[in-house]
Parts: C-alpha cells; structure tokens; sequence
C-alpha cells in the first residue's frame, strides 16, 4: 500500500470543514494540475520515453525546479522499472507516493509557532516586494488571537508609500495594537521600539514587518541583518521565527529568494501566498530539497481567516485530486 | 546567479560535435535539449519552449559553421536572433494620441501597479510634459488609496480619489469629469490587484473599460512569476483586450522568462520594464537586452556586437588619436570610463565572457561608487588641469580635495591611476593596428629568461 492510500484512509478522519476550505481553496490549481496527469494516462498505452517528457512538463507547469523534476522523474523511472508496470494508470499512487517522499525526506517537519514561554516571541517576516507580507501578518495575528495569545505588531516597512497605514488599518480591524515609526526612517529603530513596548505591555508575540527586498540588493540586505542584531539584542533567542514570504506564482527565482535571504537570517519557515489563483506554488518542493526549509502556512484569500497550516497531506491530496476519485 | 549561462551549459553538448562543418539533426538534438532546460529555467512557459525549439531547430539545420565561430556561438546566435524576433524587433512606445489619454493599470496583487503608476506619471510630466492625473481606484487593499496619495505627494501630481466607500466604477467616471474639467491630458487609473478567476473583479475592470474607453490597457506583471504568467495574461488578454504590458522587478536576480510567454500569447508588446524601487527606476523595453537577460547572457558575440553599439566610435577614434599624440588627459580616462558603464553593470559584463562567470562576484554597488568618486574629482579640476596633470601642485591638490569634499591623497590616488593607465595607453600606441604587433621593438623586454642557456644545455646533455 503506497501512501496514497494512506493519505485517503487519514483524510476520512480529518475535519471535514478544514479539509473543505483547503480543497476549495487549492480548488484552481489542482484541476489542471490532476486532470493533466489523468489525460495523459489515458493518452498513453504504455510507458515510454515520451510519456516520461510529457511527465516532466506537467511538472515543470506546477513550476517545480527543472532539476527537481529530473530527480523526481528519474526516481519514478526506477520504480516503474523495478516494479514492471506497464499500464500508465498505475503509474499514478507511484508519483503521488514520490513527490511525498522527495518533500518529507526523512526531515522534521512542525508547521507550528516555535513560541517562547519564557520571554517575548518574535516573529520576523521577509520577502521579496508585492510577495504578501504585511497581509500574512495580518492573518496570522489573528489566527494567534484565536489561541489565545496577546499579539502585537512593527510597521517596519518605512520605506513603500503606504505601508505603514496599510498594517495600521490591519491592526485597527484585529484591535491590537500597531507600533509606527516616521515613514522614510530607520526600520531598526521602530523594530527596537516595539520590543521595548512589546516588553512593558508583557504582549506574548511581537510580529514584524519589513519593507520587501529583492534578494541581490547588498544594502536592503545589510539592513535586513542589523534588524536582526537589534533584535537579538533585546530577546536573546529572538527572533523565534523569521518566515520568508513567497508567492504561488514565483518560478524558479524562488530557490535564489530562499537561498540569498537564508544567507542573511535563519528562515525558520515558508508562507506560501495567493495559492487561491491557479499557480501551483510548486517552487516550495524545490526549495525544500536545496535548502530543507518546509512550508509552515498557506495563504487562500485576502479575509483575515484565509490562512492555513501547511498539511503536506492535504497539499498532496489537493493537488491530485482528480487522481483520488477515480 | 543561481543558473549556469546557456553557452556553458552548451560546452560540454558541443565537445561532440567539435570540427563539424554544419549542423545536422543528430549533433543538434543534445544542444536542442540543453537550450530547452536554460529556458525552462528562465521561467519561460514550456509550451512557449516547445514552438521555439521547433522553430529554432528548423532555422538552424543546414547551416553552415561559418568562419572561425564554433558550431555552438552559431547556434546562441540563432536562438538570441530568434528570442529578439519574439520578443518584438522594435521599441514600444505610448499611445498619447487621443484627449485625453486614458491609461488603466491591471495586473495580480503585488505585481506593482501602484509604485509602476507613480512611475509613468512621473515619466510623462517630466519627459513628455504632460499634465497626468492619477485616479486611485483601488477600494479594497487597506490603505491603497494612501499609498497612491503619499507618491502623488513626492511627485507633486493631483491625484483622484473618493476613500473606499464608494464603487471603483463610479470613481472613474467622476474622475474622467474631473480630468475634463482640469485640462488633464493623461489619465492614469491605479485599479486593484485581482487574480485572473475572480469574476466578479473581473467583471469591475471590464465595467470601468466601458466607462473610461481607456487607449492603453496595461498589464503588470511580476518578473519573479513562472508558469502560471500564461494563464494570468491570457484570462486578463480575454477580459480586457490588453495594449501592452509592464515587466517590474527586473532589478532582481530572475531570468525574466515570463517576458517571452506574454508575447508569444497576447501578441502585445512590452512597453516598460521597472528597475527599482525609486520613481524614476522605469525604462522602455528592449527586445535585445531581454534575449541576453534570458539566455544568462553567456556568449562573447553579443559582447562584441553590445561593444560595437555602445561604444561611441567618434569619441573613441579621437581619444585613440589623442592617445598616440601623447596628449591623453583625466577627461578622456572619464569619458572611457562612461563608454564602459553604458554596457550595464560590470558584474553583467563579466558574465558574457566564458570562465569569467566562475570568478567572484563583483559588487555592482562597489565599482558605482567609484566611479562616483573619480567623476567628483575628475569634475572638481578645470579644464587646463584635466588635459594635463603634471602641473598639479600641492596648492592645486587643496582646491581640488576641498572641491569634491574628498581627502588630498584621494585625489593622489587618482592621478597615480591615470599615470598607469597612460603609460599602458603609450604601449598599446605603438601598436600596429593591422598586425596587431608592436611596430618598433619593446626597449627592455621584460620576458628574458636568465636561465634560458642552462635549459638549453640540460637537454642537450639528456640528448
């Protein structure tokens, strides 16, 4: 029994109003994602070279790195050579099964909070520009009201016109409070700010926002770094979490992102964003593999509740779908 | 760079094939796949790939490796000259026939409608003289509308805006009245970030085309994007029936693959690229430059032609002549130094030559801020000093250093260099330039051996 069925006889269990939600969200992406593999199943009477490039093109769609797909491919061919198959529509549990088995890759995986119970948490959130940061923080502070926590928020992005409002008007809706600095200004001293009034308030998580940066900018990066030593400097094991924020659309710039933002600050996580439209966000396979950074959330609408924990489970079972009722 | 320049990839396909005369199926079909996976990894859509190897493979068989190019430079050569074609052969420009102008800027959340609005507004008031006014009719991102306000603000630009209240529909046709009213002759409208299947905001930007019958429609598109650009550009091409479309970002480390699929399914040109997060950081597109970014610009025949264009043949024939008569000053070593920025940035240069790619990299950042420095000085000196250095005195240095604000031993550092630079200048001069060779014998030759007849005796004594 391959994890494919594993993964059906675990859903059954699972609440069923979550399990919708992300269906439904994930809805876009995973019918042409499922139905392509369907299709091409039924096109092909046998396994031969040119099912494996048609193979390799869906994947390559869902913007899984080149060299990803090849790995994964090739782990299919050895399989399907060992295990004699023949007929294509066996072939699916066999790439469902190894997609699964490439992203666990016998690593630890949480998707929750690694809060301090001890001292402030603080949750540091970089990106790129326009990836959904200051929208993911909105989001996750609720989900963090929700449990219970006492949240409070840095309007450290000074430098895009607006930014600052944009968190501000978040914060207003969520009732928590938001800690400004002048717009131009340094970000590392609105982030030292609201440690200090995080600290007196005795708030349970700080989050903070940054402006976004490309990853090949030396400066942005540098500044990135001396946040990060403000930082330290106030909560010794700060920040608990810093969670690159990655769009669904990204390609294959995405391993780049993770790489050059992972050189300045440990990434403890991905959130991966817009994943309602039809983009696949298959980069985060790619970035798992190079650089062993899992997805912790995932972002399904712009409404405050529109965040999900990341289930590799449901992912997998999203996006094959069609294969699933068959 | 996370990727490899497509002629190192090409290398090792082409050691096959070395000192074969024309490119045939069997020799292609290895490079063929290697072009496929450079371009899959420039984020270009792969059904787009496909059509373009097809057709890269039907233009390239037959022909003959002409000259001393090796088969694989012929090869980037047909697939640069095929991306080009592509990509459009000719500069886009703005439609700003009609009276007024209506501009409308769609595009995914995040994709940088807002900054790329503040940007073209700035471009044609300051470039073109218009009058522009920004509408801001994106009511549902918080805080949009003050986004929008705070560039009007730095660009000293009205904009429109009704707060978030009211219908993004009825926004537009009360700013039309209001540009008509104010003699605006351009209308940029700022909508919302939308995903290409949500209907009803689909249906929202159809109604405000309807209203605004806007000249130019321009999509905006995110060069980090990857495969998913085809079903953005092609839902909103069915939606709206786009002019043209905007590539941001492009200052990052990404291909930009994402340039090609939007032609190839929209047929629309792309009229500007964004370069960086400043107001003016935006630039026309250029199809050429595009095809080097996407190939990984890895091939020393673009170098030479991208040397051939830049390089201004003029100045560069007058500072060779001034070089031979000896009377090369700091102003000609600055105009040099600006011929080679035109090129782009040093590190992008590099890149073109092959094995350069493995060296270190070189901080654009660093070698701008040099240059910044020697054109300080360099401007800080009159025009007598700049011809000829060497009647610097101390008194002179003074002016100078206090001039540009730097130190007197910056500006020393500085005329040491140019006196390098000369005396290599005064070597390359005695250069015969149909030869190549040295016309006269080198003075002193700095190769001699001084263990030359020893060698000569050891092997004789072997022998």
């Amino acid at each position: 029994m391959g994890f494919f069925s594993k993964i059906k006889e675990t859903l059954v269990g699972k609440s069923a109003k979550q399990n919708d939600k992300y269906v439904a969200g994930l809805d876009k992406s995973n019918s042409s994602f499922s139905s392509k593999i369907n299709e091409l199943a039924a096109r092909y009477r046998e396994i031969d070279d040119d099912y494996f490039e048609e193979l390799e093109n869906i994947l390559i769609m869902s913007d899984v790195g080149v060299n990803m797909v090849m790995t994964i491919v090739d782990e299919i061919k050895k399989e399907v050579r060992l295990q004699n198959i023949k007929d294509p529509k066996e072939i699916n549990e066999i790439i469902i099964d190894k997609m699964f088995v490439i992203y666990a890759n016998d690593s630890y995986m949480t998707t929750k909070i690694n809060y301090d119970d001890e001292d402030l948490t603080v949750i540091l959130m970089i990106g790129v520009n326009g990836a959904g940061k200051t929208t993911t923080i909105a989001k996750l502070a609720h989900m963090m009201l929700n449990e219970g926590k006492t949240v409070m928020v840095a309007a450290g992005d000074t430098f895009r016109a607006g930014a600052i409002d944009q968190l501000d008007v978040w914060a207003k809706r969520l009732g928590i409070e938001c800690v400004k600095g002048k717009e131009g200004g340094d970000p590392s001293s609105v982030v030292f700010d609201a440690l200090k009034r995080a600290k007196e308030q005795k708030v349970d998580v700080l989050i903070c926002d940054t402006a976004g940066r490309l990853q090949n900018k030396v400066n942005l990066m540098n500044e990135l770094e001396k946040m990060n030593r403000i930082i330290k400097r106030v909560v010794p094991q700060g920040p608990q979490e810093t969670l690159l924020v990655i769009d669904a659309t990204t390609g294959q710039n995405g391993v780049s992102q993770a790489q050059e933002f992972s050189k300045i600050t440990d990434i403890t996580g991905l959130v991966l964003t817009k994943m309602d439209g039809t983009a696949k966000g298959g980069i985060v396979l790619s970035i798992k593999d190079a650089l062993n950074i899992p997805v912790k959330f995932v972002g399904l609408g712009e409404q405050m509740d529109d965040l999900q924990e990341f289930d590799l489970e449901q992912y997998i079972y999203g996006l094959c779908k069609g294969l699933l009722e068959k | 760079m996370a990727f490899e320049s497509l002629s190192e990839r090409l290398q090792e396909s082409l050691k096959k094939i070395r000192g074969q005369a024309t490119l045939t199926e069997e020799n292609m079909d290895e490079m063929l796949r290697e072009i496929r996976l450079a371009l899959l990894e420039a984020d270009v859509n792969f059904q787009v790939v496909k059509e373009f190897i097809a057709n890269t493979k039907q233009k390239a068989l037959g022909q003959d490796v002409l000259g001393s190019l090796k088969p694989g430079q012929v090869v980037v050569k047909i697939v640069h000259d095929e991306l080009v074609e592509l990509l459009g052969t000719t500069v886009s420009e703005l439609d700003l026939s009609k009276k007024p102008t209506v501009i409308m800027m769609v595009g995914l959340q995040g994709s940088g409608k807002t900054t790329t609005s503040g940007k073209i507004a700035k471009l044609l008031s300051k470039k073109y003289s218009k009058n522009p006014l920004l509408v801001a009719a994106d009511i549902y991102r918080p805080a949009a509308v003050d986004q929008l306000k705070t560039l009007g603000e730095q660009l000293d630009i009205p904009v429109f805006e009704k707060g978030t209240d009211v219908k993004a529909e009825q926004i537009v046709s009360e700013a039309m009245n209001y540009a008509y009213a104010n003699h605006h002759d351009v209308v940029l409208i700022d909508t919302a970030g939308r995903l290409h299947i949500d209907e009803p905001l689909m249906n929202e930007l159809q109604n405000i085309k309807d209203i605004v019958h806007p000249s130019e429609i321009l999509l905006v598109v995110d060069a980090l994007t990857g495969q998913d650009i085809v079903n953005v550009a092609q839902s909103f091409h069915d939606h709206l029936q786009i002019t043209g479309a905007v590539l941001t970002k492009l200052d990052g480390d990404s291909r930009g693959g994402g340039a090609l699929s939007i032609r190839h399914i929209t047929h629309v040109p792309i009229k500007f690229i964004g370069t960086g997060e400043k107001l003016d950081a935006i630039d026309l597109f250029y199809p050429d430059r595009m095809a080097d970014r996407i190939l990984g610009m890895g091939d020393v025949v673009s170098l030479v032609e991208k040397v051939q264009d830049v390089y201004d043949e003029k100045e560069t024939m007058k500072t060779f002549e001034r070089m031979k008569r000896g009377t090369f000053g700091l102003d000609d070593m600055l105009e040099q130094m600006h011929q080679v920025r035109k090129l782009g940035p040093l590190s992008g240069i590099l890149k073109m030559i092959p094995g350069m790619p493995k060296m270190p990299q070189i901080n654009d950042e660093d070698t701008d801020k040099k240059l910044k420095l020697t054109e300080s000085i360099i401007y800080s000196m009159t025009l007598e000093e700049r011809r000829d250095p060497s009647i610097l005195n101390a008194k002179r240095k003074e002016r100078i250093a206090k001039g540009c604000g730097r130190s007197v031993a910056d500006v020393n550092r500085l005329i040491k260099q140019f006196e390098a630079s000369k005396q290599m200048m005064k070597q390359m001069g005695n250069l015969d330039p149909t030869t190549g060779m040295p016309t006269q014998r080198p003075q002193n030759r700095m190769n001699f051996n001084p263990n030359r007849k020893k060698e000569r005796h050891k092997k004789k004594k072997k022998r």
